[in-house]
């Protein structure tokens, strides 16, 4: 069973965002990274650049798929896991820790409060099977 | 009967890359001193020699025939992925196309002196239009895509000639991927439409995009019947919902297979679409060779076709030149071999035959799908066309064995893959597609190998891991081949 930690918030696309005061960092799911297996490239947006609410924000390709990544927020991008773009292989061997992707500074503290608590994401991927 | 087996008990040979076979010096084929003076400035002409292989016409030859002999093919065994990718193409196809008078015609002869292909195009034109229920069509793109491309920018004239500049295109997800993408080379942005539990649009979801962008919706692309061989029942209804405000329906043909004979596009409301002359024509893959992906349309976009088009007046046939044409899409008329083949197997069957094709593809596809429910989990319960989709969720939890490796067993008893991973819809996905070439011992065959598989799993004796063994190149590292690209033969490790 794919592991769903606490104190996150999670988006139907399966990515994950922590919220620290302004401050958002976003990754994708274990669930995520386990459909999408072995992940082999991953493009990310640059500092400085605002990203959107629901709009895609990056890339993650693995051997089975190419998919969007969907912000949970919006706001600037004030730091990318540069580690990780050299090895993508972190989102499949840590996607909460090491795999993290963005750090997003947002103006709207509340943005991801519309988003999956640990319980319901968890019922969310039961019924996805 | 046991499955085909011991693919590699045949002699196979090894072969490296043609640069190894190089020897300096060594020439193949010299090219005459040229008779007219040469007009390239010498500011453009390379300094150095081209990096070049120096090989014999002998060595050229044993090289790409050892190459070619590692490859599966449909005229080796039985090929599941289908017409999606290219169905087998009857040997009298090669004959016609073969023939002086059309091989050996030069593309820009004028009309007069090409009177015979003038009108082979012709003819095709009209028959493909009357398979689909559409008024005209053009055999210019050169491939599927381009003929994605080529309806959506028919789309976009027809809009901007009435003075509408619309943004969007619908796509379900159960479109075929391409379809996204050339709504985005064609200018629009691409707005994903929810598909039902059943594997289908609602007209609900339809309704939804329509209330939210109106008539910024210049099109709605879709497949059908879709990328999970079902058929999109709501299609009808959704296209009177879009043509209530001046949308147009787009289709993507790639799943003509289903249907010829029995349904047709434009009795669905369908105003443009594509079909790929290799998946459903049994033409060659574009992707191997010259391709085609004509495009059908309803009177109203008639004016928007690419240029030029095919006339036949007062028993000549002619070419004409649009004044509101999209313009060309492709030299000459297109790839005019290909329309040759595709003619030839329309001819051949004739229109019963054609929807004896359809029926067959349909029937293999659902015998199949009956034999591999015993031991595999559809992806959706809804009635399958001419591909059947299955998913690895009982493997997975009968021992963790995944599509990827039951993909991987299958070459071991002698079979390609069928396409994995895609519907994206459909967790570990497996698309099968027999076709209707395929006898009822060759379907037994494939099928018990795949129930051989699942057995296996299922009686916890192997999750193929290392699988395949038996084939000429074993297990590949596809993880470690996507992270490490090696893109030269320098760079190989040695």
């Amino acid at each position: 069973m794919a592991s769903v930690p606490g104190g996150l918030r999670y988006t139907k696309e399966h990515e994950w965002v922590l919220m620290e005061d302004n401050i958002a960092t976003i990754g994708i799911t274990d669930f995520a990274q386990e459909s999408l297996g072995d992940v082999t490239y991953i493009q990310l947006p640059k500092e400085g650049e605002m990203i959107s609410k629901n709009d895609p924000f990056g890339v993650v390709e693995s051997v089975k798929a190419v998919s969007d990544l969907y912000s949970p927020v919006t706001g600037r991008v004030i730091e990318v896991n540069q580690p990780l773009l050299d090895a993508p292989e972190l989102v499949n061997q840590d996607p909460y820790s090491d795999g993290w992707m963005v750090k997003v500074e947002v103006k709207d503290t509340s943005d991801a409060e519309d988003l999956m608590d640990p319980g319901s994401y968890k019922e969310y991927i039961e019924e996805k099977g | 009967m046991k499955p085909q087996s011991g693919a590699t008990s045949c002699l196979m040979l090894r072969e490296g890359t043609i640069f190894e076979r190089s020897t300096p010096e060594r020439k193949g084929f010299q090219l005459s001193f040229p008779e007219v003076p040469r007009l390239t400035p010498t500011t453009f002409s390379r300094t150095e020699p081209a990096e070049l292989p120096e090989v014999a016409e002998l060595q050229v030859v044993r090289h790409f025939t050892r190459l070619s002999s590692w490859n599966y093919a449909i005229d080796l065994g039985t090929f599941p992925l289908g017409s999606c990718t290219m169905k087998y193409n009857p040997r009298i196809n090669e004959e016609m196309a073969a023939l002086a008078g059309f091989c050996d015609v030069h593309p820009e002869l004028p009309p007069p002196f090409c009177q015979g292909s003038l009108r082979l195009i012709f003819q095709l034109e009209r028959a493909l239009a009357e398979i689909v229920g559409l008024d005209a069509c053009t055999l210019q793109p050169a491939a599927g895509a381009l003929g994605e491309f080529t309806g959506l920018t028919m789309v976009r004239a027809f809009h901007e000639k009435h003075g509408s500049h619309r943004k969007y295109v619908l796509v379900p997800e159960s479109a075929h991927g391409t379809n996204p993408a050339s709504c985005i080379l064609a200018g629009y942005q691409a707005i994903t439409i929810k598909v039902g539990p059943e594997g289908y649009m609602t007209t609900a979801s339809v309704e939804d995009a329509i209330s939210k962008y109106g008539r910024d919706i210049a099109a709605l692309m879709t497949t059908n019947p879709n990328t999970l061989g079902v058929f999109e029942q709501n299609i009808s209804h959704i296209a009177e919902l879009l043509h209530g405000i001046g949308a147009q329906l787009i289709m993507d043909g790639a799943n003509m297979n289903a249907i010829l004979g029995i349904a047709k596009p434009g009795d669905m409301g369908v105003d443009v679409m594509q079909y790929n002359l290799h998946k459903t024509f049994s033409t060659p893959h574009g992707g191997g060779g010259p391709g085609a992906g004509p495009v059908a349309c309803r009177s109203h976009l008639i004016p928007f076709l690419p240029n030029p088009r095919i006339v036949h007046k007062a028993g000549i046939y002619d070419v004409e030149y649009l004044p509101d044409s999209i313009g060309k899409v492709k030299g000459a008329f297109g790839n005019f071999g290909v329309m040759v083949r595709a003619l030839t197997y329309i001819m051949n069957h004739g229109s019963q035959g054609l929807r004896t094709v359809s029926k067959n593809a349909v029937i293999n596809a659902n015998y199949l799908r009956a034999q591999l429910q015993k031991k595999y989990q559809l992806g959706t319960s809804t009635p399958h066309f001419h591909e059947c989709v299955l998913s690895d969720s009982r493997q997975i939890q009968q021992n963790g064995t995944k599509t990827l490796q039951i993909a991987k067993a299958l070459m071991d008893y002698g079979y390609h893959p069928p396409t994995v991973y895609f519907p994206l819809t459909v967790p570990g996905a497996m698309l099968i597609e027999p076709t209707e070439t395929e006898s009822l011992q060759e379907l037994d065959q494939l099928a018990e190998a795949f129930l051989e598989i699942a057995a296996r799993i299922e009686n916890k004796e192997d999750t193929f891991e290392n699988a395949p063994t038996k084939t000429f190149v074993g297990k590949v590292d596809e993880v470690g081949a996507a992270r490490k690209l090696i893109l030269s033969v320098d760079d190989r490790p040695r």
